[in-house]
This record gives C-alpha cells, structure tokens and sequence, in this order.
C-alpha cells in the first residue's frame, strides 16, 4: 500500500452530495435481534443448503449411540483418550488436505510422502546415527521439497494436480520402499522425540482443564472484542445471547472431553499438537491476506489473478503445505505402529485422509470449506474404525463402511451445493 | 487539452492464434479526461483494455505512463501504476463475499492480520454513495444479480486509489437509475483529474460523458474526435467504416415510413 503522497483514502465517489441517501431495499431478511432473530436465521441457512458442521455433528452422536449400544466400552475414558490420540496423525495430513481442496484441486500422494518423511527420519537417526531432531527436521524438509515439486508441475508446467500427485503416490511409494529397502521396518528407538509424539501424556489433571479452560477463555474474549469494535463501528454485531450459547457448547466439549482424558492417562501430547496445528491453520486460513488469497484461488482463478494476486505463488506454497504435513502426519503414524515400515501410509490412509476432510464438510468443488472439517471428520472416521474394531469386524469391513461413508459425505457435499445454486448461495 | 497525456498506447499489436485482435494501435489519456473507446463487436475493444490491464501482454508497440515507457506483463504491474479496471466479465469471486471481493489483493489489515471490521465499514459507505442495494455486504458474489455484480465490480475498481479508471461497458447490465449514477461518478471521477477510459455501445452515454470518443474498427484505429464538435453520424460512420451503413439505411426507411 503506497499511499502516501495521497492526503485521503476516501474513494472518490465519497463527496457525492447528490446521491440520494441510501435506501433499504424492502425485500431484504432483515435479521431480528437476540436470539429469537439468531434462530430463524440458522433455519433459512439450512433450508438454503449452507448445512455446515450440522451434519457431521448428528453423525458422530450417530456413531456414538450405536456403537455404544453394542459395546459398552465404546466412550469408556480410554477409548475416548485412544481416538483422541489415533486421530493426530491423520488429522494433520488431513489439514494439508483441506488447503489443496479449498483451491479446488487434489493430493493423492498424502499417504506415500507421510511414508517416504517417516523412511527418511528412520533412516537418518537409526542407521546413519544423525540426531533425532536433525533427522526429524530433515524428514521436514523432504517433505516440503516434495510438495513443492508437485506444486511446481502443477502450476508452472500446467499438469492436473490429480496425475502430478498421482505420479507422487506411485513414486514416492517406490522411494519409499528403496529407502527402508535394507531393514524393511525399523523400529522407533525408546525415548526418542518420535516416539515421544503419541506416547507422551501430560499426566497432571491441570493441563487437560488448564488447556480446556485456555481454549473456553481465549474464544469468549475473541468473540467478545470482534462484537465491541463491531458495535463501535456500528456494524451488525453477535448478539450476547450468541456468544454465551457458543461459549457454552465450547466450554460443555472441551471441558466433558477433558475430564475423559485424566480419567485414561491425561492430556496426549499427540493431541495437543494437532490443536495447534488446527488453531494455527485455521488463523492462516481466515485471518490473513495469504488465506484470502486461497480461497479466491479455488472460486476462481481469472479473478484472482486480475486482482493481482500471484496465482503460481499461492498453488505452489499449498502443495508445499500439504508435503510438509504429510510428513508430520507420517512422523506421527510411525510412532504411533512403532516404526517405520515398507508400507507406512499405505492401504486406506490416504482415503481416511481425503475422507476426513469432505466428512469435515470441506467442498470438493473448491473455494468453500474450514480447517476445523479436519478435525470433525478426522473424529467420524477413528470413531467408526474404533468401534468396528472393539467389536471384532475385520479390515474389509471398515473398508466398505469407510468408502460408504466417503460416498455419503460426497453426494452431501454435491446436493447441498446444488441447494445453494437454486437458493442462490453458490 | 495540451498537457501530456497520463496513459500512451503506441503503435500495440496483440495476436490471439490466428486472430489480429489489435493492429498498431495508438491511444492517448489525461489526467481529467473521459475518453470513450467505441467500436462494433469484437472490434478489439476488451482486448485492448485487456493489454492495458495485464491480462493479456502486448506483443508489439510501447505503453507510456506518464511519458515514460513501461512494461506491463500481470495485472499486479497495471495495479501498481495506478490503473483500475472494471472488466466486462466483471471478473469476482463467488464464493467470497461482497467485502472479501471488494479488497481482494489489498486487504487492509491491522498488525498483519486482515481487519474485516475496517474493511466492512469502508464497503458499506462506498457502496451507499453509488446508491447501491445489495442485502448484506456479507453474502457471497453468488447471490447477487447480474446489476449488483456490475457495481461491486466498479466499487472494487475505486478502492485502490486509481489514477486511470478503465470501464469495459459498465453500465451494460444496469438499470435507468443505476446507470445515471455510474454516468454521475463517471464526471466525478473527471473532475477529481483521473483519466478515464469508458467503453460503451450506447451513444447517448458517450455524448453524455465523454470529451473524446476513440474509434476501433477490426482491431485498428479510425479516428479520434472531440465529442462536442461531432455529430452522431460521424461516429456511426466511423464505427461501422461507411456512410452508407445499416444504421444511416434503417433510419431513411423509418424516416420514408414516417412520411
Ligand atoms: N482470449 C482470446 N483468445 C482468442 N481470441 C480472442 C480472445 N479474446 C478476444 N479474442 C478475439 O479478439 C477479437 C476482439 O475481441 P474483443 O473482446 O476485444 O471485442 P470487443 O470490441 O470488446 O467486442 P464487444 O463489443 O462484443 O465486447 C475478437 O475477434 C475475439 O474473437
Ligand atoms: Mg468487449
């Protein structure tokens, strides 16, 4: 912004004495105050397909009411602390995901890079002795560099992103197996940081609450300071009614999901990551000009790029995302199985990754999607294979019930973009 | 007007495959001036703004700004000089909201983090002057008619704070009144001393506005007037390249009817 030699800001149209004041159209929906007003607006967003979390919402209740029916451990504190461990390491792939749909396009090589990052922290620490955190950091960087290349073809070259990564999958894989070719698996060394990711819980119950409380605190005191300066700007602002019923729902999740978590073993390490990792990507996404740019990007491309934005820049640092989160994710996978093997992030991880973040309600179609789906949708698929897996079903099982769940969310996603076109929303 | 114009188009030639779509073409812009570009379909008008704007690089000639000759190869380039476009494919972001299109590119933020508040604010009193109804400033593009989405894509175009104001048939899609108040900020923007450069079929509007209407025909220049000492004809002969034209032929015979 250079606009210094300029005295004013002021578009010019603004000493227009002429203009007529302006004028209300009448067939506006005008919101009613309070929370009477908050109501029937959520009605006319669902009725005109904008379902939000409210899907994947019933169906974890869903989920939760069935599986518990059979089984009774199903929300016993230690299944519940397991999901909430098993979810992180997808979960974050997950999140790297949700940033190449929302521009619209695919990663289908999420699965083998997590694969090659573990193979290449393996193979560093173990048999050539580098430093854990250097080997970690190198895993990283591979990871990264990867994403990037993809990013590379893809924007620069011009090739659809689902053959470029789909290249990937198949040679990464490959590299992949080269790698750990020697030792096959190679287990994670006890006390190392890897190891440390899913195994390491902050066992003193004041971390679970302390952070449940953080989380409750900092999000009423957002919303709260975003409602002043709106309302001193005398712009439309959430009504106080609002504010304490979300605050409210916030405080019942994190503080009941707490609780379970000191009754099993306390606050995963695992967990904890993969909300920062959220919290963070979430601010990135809505909050800056870079996430901005993103999401013009997936609506549309041509407009993006009059408006002046790099539209190369932004594809390649999201593939590069997506590489760099691969790894992490991988990194968490090995440590969750133990180690690094021939077929890390193989088999369905690559399709719960997709999976979570459509579950999530992140669109296929581009432009129109959260961060947060990560983590819902991510919930919904640990859940069902938690669940299948208490009760003794086998692998192909959750395959099918995995792929039909896919497929619901799919045909969700594409109805309700279709109930937004006719009501005029998409 | 003798000073030096702000924006030279010299000699542009811009190919697409097999189609000259502009062919040596020379244009001249200053500061406070309307300069109309007429000319029939596919004369090679959105092109030329195009070239101008970034969209699409110039294959030969030279663009000047202010007297001095610059390259302009992204819209970022065309931006950062000080011309604005508002393009006829409007070119918005449906899936974002009025606001978010409104700044795309140059969101105002507030330690690095982008400041919706500020933002909203500035939106809703530019589009109140242009007398725009618009349900809510924070519906997506999508729910807008196609009236609406023309002036949130002239509102986005005054916010960067031009000096060169392009308009490729703004008031296209509009109604009487939104019309006559786009013509309004159209003299505004003259009396403000940004040069502008309106494309329009619609004569009455260029003789309305305009101090100087540029004629394409088939990607060339035919002619530069000052609107005040040219009649209506003159154009039309210039647009269509004959006297003896489809409009000068309709209006005998409906002058022979009315007799
Ligand atoms: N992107 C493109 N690729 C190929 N040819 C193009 C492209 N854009 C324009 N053309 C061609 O260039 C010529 C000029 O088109 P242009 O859009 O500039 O016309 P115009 O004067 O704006 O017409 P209208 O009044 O209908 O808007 C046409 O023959 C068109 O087919
Ligand atoms: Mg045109």
């Amino acid at each position: 912004m250079t606009d210094t030699v300029k005295k004013t800001d002021t578009p010019p149209a603004l000493d227009d004495s002429a203009a007529p004041a302006p004028v209300t159209d009448p067939r506006l929906l005008v919101r009613e105050q309070g929370f009477r007003g908050y109501v029937t607006e959520f009605k006319r967003k669902v009725r005109g397909g904008e379902l939000g979390s409210i899907p994947v919402v019933l169906g974890l209740i869903l989920i939760a009411v069935i599986f518990q029916s059979q089984d009774s451990s199903f929300l016993s504190p230690d299944n519940l602390s397991n999901i909430g461990i098993y979810i992180a390491g997808p979960g974050i792939m997950a999140v790297g995901v949700v940033f190449v749909l929302l521009l619209g396009e695919i990663d289908l090589s999420v699965g083998s890079v997590a694969g090659v990052g573990a193979a290449v922290w393996a193979v560093l620490s173990t048999v050539h002795g580098i430093d854990d955190g250097v080997a970690v950091l190198c895993a990283v960087a591979a990871g990264a560099a990867i994403g990037t290349v993809h990013g590379f073809f893809f924007a620069k070259v011009g090739v659809p992103a689902f053959v470029v990564t789909l290249a990937g999958f198949l040679g990464w894989s490959g590299l992949q197996i080269w790698l750990m070719g020697s030792e096959g698996t190679i287990n994670t060394p006890r006390g190392s940081l890897v190891e440390q990711l899913t195994n390491f819980f902050f066992d003193d119950i004041a971390a679970a609450y302390g952070l449940a409380l953080v989380a409750v605190l900092g999000y009423l005191a957002s919303m709260l300071l975003d409602s002043r300066r709106r309302r001193e700007a005398s712009l439309p602002y959430r009504p106080l009614s609002e504010v304490a019923l979300r605050t409210g729902l916030l405080a019942l999740v994190a503080f009941t999901a707490a609780y379970q978590l000191n009754q099993a073993r306390g606050l995963p390490l695992a967990l904890v990551i993969f909300l920062a990792v959220l919290v963070i990507a979430d601010f990135v996404s809505r909050r800056t000009s870079y996430g901005r740019q993103i999401f013009a990007c997936g609506g549309s491309t041509e407009a993006a790029r009059r408006a002046g934005i790099n539209v190369e820049r932004v594809r390649i640092t999201v593939f590069m995302i997506a590489g760099t989160l691969a790894v992490v994710g991988g990194l968490f996978i090995a440590s969750q199985s133990g180690g690094a093997t021939k077929s890390l992030g193989a088999g369905n991880v690559l399709m719960n990754v997709i999976a979570a973040a459509v579950i999530g309600g992140t669109s296929l179609f581009g432009g129109r999607g959260k961060i947060w789906s990560a983590l819902l949708g991510m919930l919904v698929i640990q859940s069902i294979m938690q669940g299948l897996n208490l009760l003794g079903m086998a692998s192909e099982i959750q395959y099918m019930i995995t792929g039909a769940v896919l497929l619901a969310a799919v045909v969700l996603d594409s109805v309700s973009r279709r109930t937004q076109k006719t009501a005029g929303r998409a | 007007m003798s000073a030096a114009p702000v924006l030279a188009l010299r000699g542009v030639s811009k190919r697409f495959g097999a189609v000259q779509a502009l062919t040596d073409v020379d244009l001249e812009i200053r500061a406070g001036e309307v300069v109309a570009l007429v000319g029939d379909n596919g004369a090679g008008k959105s092109t030329l703004v195009k070239t101008v704007a970034g969209v699409h690089p110039i294959d030969d000639g030279t663009v000047e700004w202010k007297g001095r000759p610059v390259e302009i190869n992204r819209p970022h380039d065309a931006q950062d000089l000080g011309i604005a476009t508002v393009y006829q494919d409007l070119a918005l972001c449906d899936n974002l909201d009025v606001v978010a299109n409104l700044f795309l590119g140059r969101e105002l933020r507030r330690g690095g983090v982008i400041d919706e508040v500020a933002m909203e604010k500035r939106a809703k009193e530019l589009l109140d002057t242009l007398s725009i109804r618009i349900p809510s400033v924070r519906i997506p593009i999508a729910s807008l008619s196609g009236g609406q989405r023309q002036v949130v894509a002239i509102a986005r175009a005054l916010i960067g704070e031009p000096e060169v104001v392009i308009l490729d048939e703004p008031t296209a899609a509009l109604g009487v009144e939104q019309t006559a108040q786009v013509l309004d900020l159209v003299e505004r923007l003259r009396e403000r001393g940004l040069g502008v450069i309106l494309i329009s079929h619609n004569m009455a509007d260029v003789k309305a506005v305009a101090d100087t209407v540029a004629v394409l025909r088939l990607g060339r220049n035919n002619g530069v007037f000052p609107v005040k000492e040219t009649s209506h004809e003159e154009i039309i002969a210039a647009i269509t390249g004959a006297t003896d034209n489809a409009v000068t032929r309709r209006q005998q015979r409906t002058a022979e009817a009315a007799s």
